[in-house]
C-alpha cells in the first residue's frame, strides 16, 4: 500500500528534478534577469522617492509661515530620541542596501559565469572599429554573425587604447583594455540585429566606433559558416 | 560703519588682499567665470546634439575639446572653488567669530594658485593642440592623444595645491580660532560640512596629483606606468583617479548641503533637527565612507571578481549617512515657520533635485545593473542631478542668501523667483531626459554623433530645448544680481532675521576684522535658537 502511494510521488519528484536540471543546463537569460532587477530597483527607489517627496511637500505646505506664528517651535531631541533618529534610519537604509546587494549578487554571478557550450569569439578593439575572430579563424570587422539559441562568449582585448564593448539590447558591457583579456557573454535567444558600440572615450571618432551583432537561425548560420570556411580554403 | 563704502575700487587692493572676504569674492569671480565658459561649452554641445549628423561643427575633435573643457572647468574651476573657495572662505571666520583665517597670506596664495589654474585651463582655446582627453584623462588615450595632456595635468596640479593650502588654512582656523564660548557642538552645520570637505581634500588630492604626474612622465619622458606593452597597466590610473574623484563628489556635496541647512534653518526659523546625528552620523559618516566608494566606477573595467560584491555593498553603504543628512534637513522643516523667499525656494528645489540625484545613484552601485548603464547617458544624467543642479541650486540659493551680507544691498524677489522657476523646469527636462535616454536606449555619453541610435533624435532635440531654458534661467539670475548690485535697495542689517553669528554680530558688509569687538558667546547661545 505504502509502495503504491509512493510510486507516483517518486515519479513526480523525478520529473520535477529532471525538468529542473534541464533548466539548469540551459543557460540563464541574463538580459531578462537584468530587466527584472532593474524593475525591482526602480520600484525600490520610486517608493522611497515618492515617500520622501510626499513628506517634504507636506512639511513645506503644513509649516509655511503664518501670521499667527513667526518662529519655529522645534524642540531639542532627548538623547534617546536623537539616537533613535540615527539608528532607525540606519537600520532601514542598511536593510534595503543588503536586500539590493543580495539581489545583485545572484545576477552578477550569472553575468560572470560563461555557459560551457558557448560559441567563443575573440574581439579586438582598435581606434575605431571592432574585429571579431570566429573559432574557425576568419575575421569579420564591425559585424558579428552568431547562431540563435547558443550563448556567445566574447574574449575581449584592445590593440591601442581603452574601449568598451556594449550591446545595449543585451544589457552587457565590458572594457577592452590593452594587454588584458577580459570577457563577457550574452544569450541571443531570438534572431535579429543589435547595435554594438563603444562606451569608453577613445578619441576623435569614438562615436563612430560601432557595428552590429547579427543573430541568424541555426541553418542559415551554418550555411554562412560553411561558405566562409570554403572562402578561407 | 564699514570702511569699505568710503573708498572706491582699487585694483591693487584686490590683487594684494589677504582679507578672507575679499579672497572669497575673488574666488566667486573666478568660479563664475569658469561656470560661464563651461556653460557656453554645454550650450554648444547640446546644440550640436540636437540632430544626427553635423549640426554646428563637422569636426568631432572640436566637440571633444568642448566636452573636455566643460567637465574640467565645471568641477575644478567652478564647483569646488565656489563651495570650498568662496563660501567656505567667506563664512567660516564669520560663523566662528574669528577676525580672519589662520594664515591670511596662505589664503591669498591658494587663490592665486587657483587663478593660475584657470589661466592654464583657458589656454585650451589658445594652443594649437587643445586637450581632448575628457576631465578623466584616461590613459593610454591621454598618452597617445595629439592633444596637450600637459595642460590638463598642470591645471589639476595647480587646483590641487590650491585645495591643500586652503584645507590646512580653514581647518586650522576652525580648530584654533573659534570665539570664546563657541564650542564644537555650537558650530554651524556649514562649518562642519566645510571641515568634512577639507579633510577629504587633504586625504585624497595627493592621489589625483600622483595620477596626473604619472601621465606626464609617461607622455613626455617615455616612462611606462600605463603602457601594457612594457608591463604597465592603464587600470592603475583608473583606480587612482577615482580614488580621488569619487570623494571629490562629497567635497562638493557636503558644503552644498551645508548651505541648504543654513538657508533652511533661517527661513524655517527653526533649530536644526538632530544636530549631533546630522554632524557625527551624517557629515562624518560621509567622510568616513567616501574612501570605499570609488570601485563602482570600475565594475566593468578592472575590478577583480572577488572584490566586486564587496564594493557593491560598500558603495550602497554611502546611502546611510546621506540618508541621515536628508532626514536632518526634513526634520528642520518640522514645526518650522517657513518663509518662501528666493533662497528658500532654491533650498526647496534642492530637496527634490537631490532626492532624484541621490536615489538614482543606487542603481549605479549594483554591478549587474552597471553592465548596462556604465558609460551611458544615465551616468551624466544622474551626476548632473547631484553635482551640477543640486550643488548649483545650493550655490545660487547661497549667493541670494549671502547677497545682503556681501553687498549691503537687496535683490529683487520677483526676478529671483522667476530665475528659480525657469532653472527648476529646464534642469528637470534636460537631465531627466538625459537619464532616460541612457537607461531606455543605452545612448552612450561623450558622443559627438549618434547615427547608431536614430530612435533618440527627438529626445535629444527636446533635451536641447530644456538646456535653453536653463540658459534663460542663467540670464535672469545674472540680470537679477547685476540689477541688485547697481540699483538694489539698501538692505537691512539682518534681513532674514537669522540667529547665526555672521548676521547678528557683524554689520553688512563686514569690515576688515569682521567684528567691532571680540566676540564672546553666552553659555546658552546657539546659532539655531529661535525660541528667545
Amino acid at each position: 500500500m505504502a509502495n503504491g502511494l509512493n510510486r507516483p510521488v517518486l515519479w513526480t519528484t523525478a520529473i520535477v528534478l529532471s525538468a529542473a536540471s534541464r533548466a539548469e543546463a540551459r543557460s540563464p537569460d541574463i538580459t531578462a534577469g537584468w530587466h527584472e532587477l532593474w524593475r525591482e530597483v526602480i520600484w525600490d527607489i520610486s517608493i522611497i522617492g515618492a515617500l520622501f517627496a510626499a513628506i517634504t511637500l507636506y512639511l513645506l505646505v503644513r509649516y509655511r509661515r503664518s501670521r499667527a506664528q513667526k518662529n519655529g517651535t522645534g524642540n531639542p531631541l532627548t538623547p534617546l530620541a536623537a539616537i533613535g533618529w540615527v539608528l532607525i534610519p540606519v537600520f532601514v537604509f542598511l536593510a534595503d542596501d543588503i536586500f539590493l546587494a543580495a539581489k545583485n549578487y545572484d545576477l552578477w554571478n550569472q553575468y560572470r559565469a560563461v555557459p560551457e557550450n558557448a560559441y567563443v569569439v575573440d574581439v579586438e578593439a582598435g581606434m575605431w572599429s571592432w574585429d571579431f575572430r570566429h573559432p574557425d579563424g576568419f575575421i569579420e570587422t564591425n559585424e558579428l554573425r552568431v547562431a540563435v539559441g547558443r550563448p556567445v562568449h566574447i574574449r575581449l582585448t584592445s590593440r591601442d587604447v581603452v574601449h568598451s564593448f556594449f550591446i545595449p539590447d543585451y544589457k552587457v558591457k565590458w572594457d577592452a583594455v590593452p594587454g588584458k583579456t577580459n570577457y563577457l557573454w550574452f544569450n541571443p535567444v531570438e534572431p535579429g540585429e543589435h547595435v554594438v558600440t563603444c562606451t569608453e572615450f577613445c578619441g576623435t571618432l569614438h562615436s563612430s566606433m560601432f557595428g552590429k551583432v547579427i543573430v541568424m537561425p541555426q541553418a542559415e548560420f551554418d550555411t554562412w559558416l560553411e561558405a566562409k570556411r570554403r572562402e578561407k580554403i | 560703519m564699514s570702511t569699505r563704502a568710503k573708498r572706491g575700487f582699487r585694483l591693487k587692493e584686490w590683487i594684494f588682499t589677504t582679507d578672507h572676504k575679499r579672497v572669497a569674492v575673488l574666488y566667486l569671480a573666478g568660479s563664475f567665470t569658469a561656470f560661464f565658459l563651461a556653460g557656453v561649452m554645454a550650450m554648444l554641445m547640446r546644440t550640436e546634439l540636437s540632430s544626427i549628423g553635423p549640426t554646428i561643427t563637422d569636426n568631432p575633435a572640436t566637440y571633444n575639446t568642448w566636452l573636455y573643457f566643460h567637465g574640467a572647468a565645471m568641477i575644478l574651476g567652478y564647483l569646488i572653488p565656489a563651495l570650498t573657495g568662496f563660501f567656505a572662505n567667506y563664512y567660516v571666520p564669520l560663523m566662528i567669530g574669528a577676525k580672519d583665517v589662520a594664515f591670511p597670506r596662505v589664503n591669498a596664495l591658494s587663490f592665486w594658485l587657483y587663478f593660475a589654474g584657470i589661466v592654464l585651463a583657458l589656454l585650451t582655446f589658445v594652443v594649437p593642440d587643445p586637450p581632448d582627453i575628457m576631465w578623466t584623462g584616461y590613459p593610454p588615450y591621454s598618452i597617445f592623444s595629439p592633444g596637450n595632456t600637459a595642460l590638463y595635468s598642470f591645471t589639476v596640479l595647480l587646483m590641487g595645491f590650491s585645495s591643500i593650502a586652503g584645507g590646512i588654512n580653514l581647518l586650522t582656523t576652525v580648530i584654533r580660532m573659534r570665539a570664546p564660548g563657541m564650542t564644537w557642538n555650537k558650530l554651524n552645520i556649514f562649518v562642519w560640512c566645510t571641515m568634512g570637505a577639507f579633510v577629504l581634500q587633504l586625504l585624497f588630492v595627493p592621489f589625483i596629483g600622483v595620477a596626473v604626474i604619472m601621465l606626464l612622465l609617461d607622455k613626455y619622458l617615455g616612462m611606462n606606468f600605463f603602457n601594457a606593452a612594457a608591463g604597465g597597466s592603464a587600470v592603475i590610473y583608473e583606480n587612482i583617479f577615482w580614488f580621488y574623484s569619487h570623494p571629490a563628489v562629497y567635497v562638493i556635496l557636503l558644503p552644498a548641503i551645508g548651505l541648504i541647512y543654513e538657508i533652511t534653518a533661517t527661513f524655517a526659523r527653526n533649530r536644526v533637527f538632530n544636530y549631533k546625528g546630522t554632524v557625527y552620523g551624517g557629515i562624518w559618516g560621509v567622510v568616513a565612507l567616501s574612501g570605499v566608494v570609488w570601485g563602482h566606477h570600475l565594475y566593468v573595467s578592472a575590478m577583480p571578481a572577488w572584490l566586486t560584491p564587496i564594493i557593491t555593498f560598500t558603495t550602497l553603504l554611502i546611502s546611510v549617512p546621506v540618508g541621515l543628512l536628508v532626514i536632518g534637513l526634513l526634520g528642520t522643516l518640522y514645526r518650522g515657520s517657513i518663509e518662501f523667499k528666493t533662497p528658500m525656494l532654491y533650498a526647496s528645489g534642492f530637496f527634490f533635485l537631490f532626492l532624484i540625484g541621490g536615489l538614482t545613484g543606487i542603481p549605479n552601485a549594483l554591478s549587474a545593473i552597471y553592465s548596462h548603464i556604465h558609460g551611458t547617458y544615465w551616468i551624466p544624467g544622474h551626476f548632473h542631478y547631484v553635482m551640477a543642479i543640486s550643488a548649483t541650486t545650493a550655490v545660487i540659493g547661497g549667493v541670494y542668501y549671502v547677497f545682503p551680507k556681501l553687498t549691503g544691498k537687496q535683490y529683487n524677489e520677483t526676478l529671483g523667483k522667476l530665475g528659480f522657476v525657469l532653472f527648476f523646469i529646464g534642469a528637470n527636462i534636460t537631465f531627466g531626459l538625459t537619464m532616460y535616454m541612457g537607461a531606455a536606449y543605452g545612448m552612450p555619453r561623450r558622443y559627438y554623433d549618434y547615427a547608431q541610435f536614430p530612435e533618440v533624435e527627438r529626445l535629444q532635440y527636446i533635451t536641447t530645448l530644456g538646456s535653453y531654458i536653463i540658459l534663460l534661467a542663467a540670464i535672469v539670475i545674472a540680470v537679477s544680481w547685476l540689477h541688485a548690485l547697481i540699483a538694489g535697495k539698501k538692505s537691512e542689517e539682518n534681513p532674514w532675521g537669522s540667529r547665526s553669528l555672521e548676521w547678528t554680530h557683524s554689520v553688512s558688509p563686514p569690515p576688515p576684522g569682521n567684528f567691532p569687538e571680540e566676540v564672546r558667546l553666552a553659555d546658552d547661545w546657539d546659532p539655531y535658537d529661535y525660541t528667545k
